[in-house]
């Protein structure tokens, strides 16, 4: 059997199932959303910095920008939840248009410059002089498309769509020649491979995923701040939990949602700041000592992780 | 307008202070310091806990907080940086690291001193000044009022942050260009691999150079208090990107520039929140990403080759 098939039929299709049908065994469906929320963004990290080596400290801009564009559809044009949530996903690919002069930093700068971006974002929006589209900081209601199932699923279908993207680049040309341009520009580009295409296309790919989460997000909640969605956790959070898992890898990003979320659920409510100790710990020792992630423990084996 | 100007200039000083620490991390080791908000907060609390236990005046925290972080900096260093410098990707990495050492940072910071906002009397900075002046020369003991500077009234704090500020950076000019330390320093900075070629115990410098930029770092948090009315433990995340845009504005890697860099910064701020009070959050933000794409090497930079 082809491998990208195998994928699609033994990572993404159990994955959906298994989110799909827990709602109906397990009450808690906020946490089980929040979960789907981060396995897209995780997901969307992998797809800029595991295939092209950018590290996007703001990532969490896009999902803002996504969260907003979905909310002033519905509050200034009325316009149905779903179609709502597309503009949402194409404001973060405008967005992340806008940003593409960034991709011509490199390393740390990069970096600094995205996460400066996302304040940037986040402090026009909040800004109480755009009052009247944006709401500025005293943020958005919206009740009328309030309906968490639909969003619920609209989410489990997001997230098959970026895992199922992310099969693709790991099986594919294209996300070979990306992965070729992340170890070396030059080469790569001696080698035929149009860099700039390449990197500008997985860029607006994970804006685009983070939107369409956004917008989702904002369709769930239906009341939210600023604050709540440009919150630079989600960055944060997705890029860790990316990394934890190992990134470039279809599966890490998976586990690296299921266990550190997991462990966040269990004592990150009742004492944050043990959890962010432990959490902060956690990170180091990642870095010191398992760079490449938890499937490297695998991979040194010898066994082959997709 | 004056007191805008005159305002900028004192913050934009302050502001040098606080980024010139990273500036050094980042130029030696091209290592992204994300704990250096942290360390900041950290030297706002050894203030806090000067003025608290001691009673005496917060200006004495600054040599214990200098004193305190070179060393917490170096031990760090040994920890954590050789093996950060052994894996793949270096300067990503080092990104996390430290974003997990200021969380950790964070964490003890909160477990220990709780969320609530603290903050010093402004009055009780400068005591040591007004009392020094009443032994030797007589008049009346009390706190130091405004301080006159063309005409407009300025907050005494404000103005000992300022030459504090000048003090520290013309030491780091001293360290840089008149020892033999701080050549070595330079020689790293500009070609690390040629430093390491001609028998630079490059670990040492970089040792160093991380323990200093700490250093300040933590003087700069003993005025933070003052500077931002209050600290929470939460302050750091904050400090570290209006760092970051200082930084980058002077150019990366050259500490000298970093003071330039803090003072257009200040007057930018100051001018901003005068005119059009509610934009001026969005002005760092906005400044650092039109310098990082314009002249990603500053306003001082040289040119770098990037292959």
């Amino acid at each position: 059997m082809h491998n990208a098939s195998k994928h699609l039929l033994f990572i993404l299709a159990p994955l959906v199932v298994v989110f799909a049908l827990l709602p109906g065994v397990y009450q808690n469906h906020l946490l089980l959303f929040n979960f789907v929320i981060f396995l897209i963004l995780a997901q969307g990290v992998n797809i800029i910095y595991g295939f092209t080596g950018y590290l996007p400290f703001g990532y969490v801009g896009f999902f803002g920008a996504g969260a907003y564009g979905f909310a002033i559809m519905v509050m200034h044009l009325q316009t149905p939840a779903p179609l709502a949530v597309l503009v949402g996903g194409l404001v973060a690919v405008a967005l992340g248009l806008l940003l593409t002069p960034l991709l011509r930093l490199s390393g740390a700068y990069f970096a600094i410059a995205n996460l400066a971006a996302s304040l940037a974002v986040l402090h026009f929006v909040a800004n109480p002089a755009l009052e009247g589209i944006t709401k500025g900081p005293y943020g958005v209601s919206l009740t009328g498309t309030f309906n968490p199932t639909h969003a619920y699923y609209a989410a489990v279908i997001v997230m098959a769509l970026t895992v199922g993207a992310v099969i693709y680049l790991k099986n594919s040309p294209f996300g070979l020649a990306l992965q070729a341009v992340r170890e070396d520009a030059v080469s790569a580009s001696m080698a035929g491979v149009n860099i700039v295409k390449m990197r500008v296309i997985a860029w607006l790919a994970s804006a685009l995923v983070a939107g369409l989460a956004g917008g989702i997000y904002a369709w769930y909640v239906s009341v939210f701040y600023p604050d709540n969605v440009f919150s630079g956790e989600f960055s944060i959070f997705a890029i860790v939990f990316a990394l934890f898992g190992g990134v470039a890898t279809i599966t890490g990003p998976i586990v690296g949602v299921l266990i550190l979320y997991g462990i966040y659920n269990l004592i990150g409510f009742t004492t944050p700041q043990y959890f962010q100790l432990i959490y902060g710990l956690l990170i180091m020792g990642l870095v010191l000592f398992l760079p490449a992630g938890l499937v490297s423990l695998a991979t040194r084996r010898g066994w082959h992780v997709p | 307008m004056t007191y805008a100007l005159v305002a900028g200039v004192l913050f934009g000083l302050y502001f040098s202070l606080v980024g010139i620490g990273l500036n050094l991390v980042f130029g030696v080791m091209r290592i992204v310091n994300l704990a250096h908000g942290d360390i900041l907060m950290l030297g706002a609390f050894i203030a806090l806990g000067v003025v608290g236990i001691a009673g005496i005046d917060p200006l004495f925290a600054v040599p214990l907080a200098f004193v305190v972080f070179v060393l917490a900096g170096v031990l760090l260093y040994w920890v954590l940086v050789p093996r950060l410098q052994g894996s793949a990707n270096p300067e990503m990495l080092s990104i996390i690291l430290f974003f997990g050492l200021s969380q950790v940072i964070e964490a003890v910071t909160t477990i220990f001193a709780g969320t609530s906002e603290r903050s010093i009397q402004s009055r009780l900075l400068g005591t040591v000044f007004t009392t020094i002046k009443v032994k030797w020369f007589g008049g009346k003991a009390g706190g130091a009022g405004p301080i006159q500077i063309f005409g407009q009234g300025f907050p005494a704090p404000w103005v000992i942050a300022a030459i504090t500020s000048l003090i520290a950076i013309g030491f780091v000019y001293l360290y840089l260009y008149h020892t033999r330390l701080g050549t070595l320093t330079r020689a790293v900075m500009s070609r690390r691999d040629e430093a390491l070629a001609t028998g630079i115990d490059v670990d040492r410098v970089s040792a160093a150079a991380f323990g200093i930029g700490l250093g300040i770092a933590a003087v700069a948090g003993v005025f933070a208090p003052f500077m931002f009315g209050s600290v929470t433990p939460a302050f750091g995340a904050d400090a570290t990107v209006t760092s970051f845009a200082i930084v980058v504005l002077g150019s990366l890697g050259n500490p000298l520039g970093t003071a330039l860099g803090g003072v257009v910064y200040g007057l930018c701020y100051m001018l901003v929140q005068t005119y059009l009070s509610s934009w001026a959050d969005l002005l760092p933000y906005v400044l650092l990403i039109v310098i990082l794409l314009l002249r990603p090497s500053g306003l001082l930079g040289r040119r770098v080759r990037v292959a």
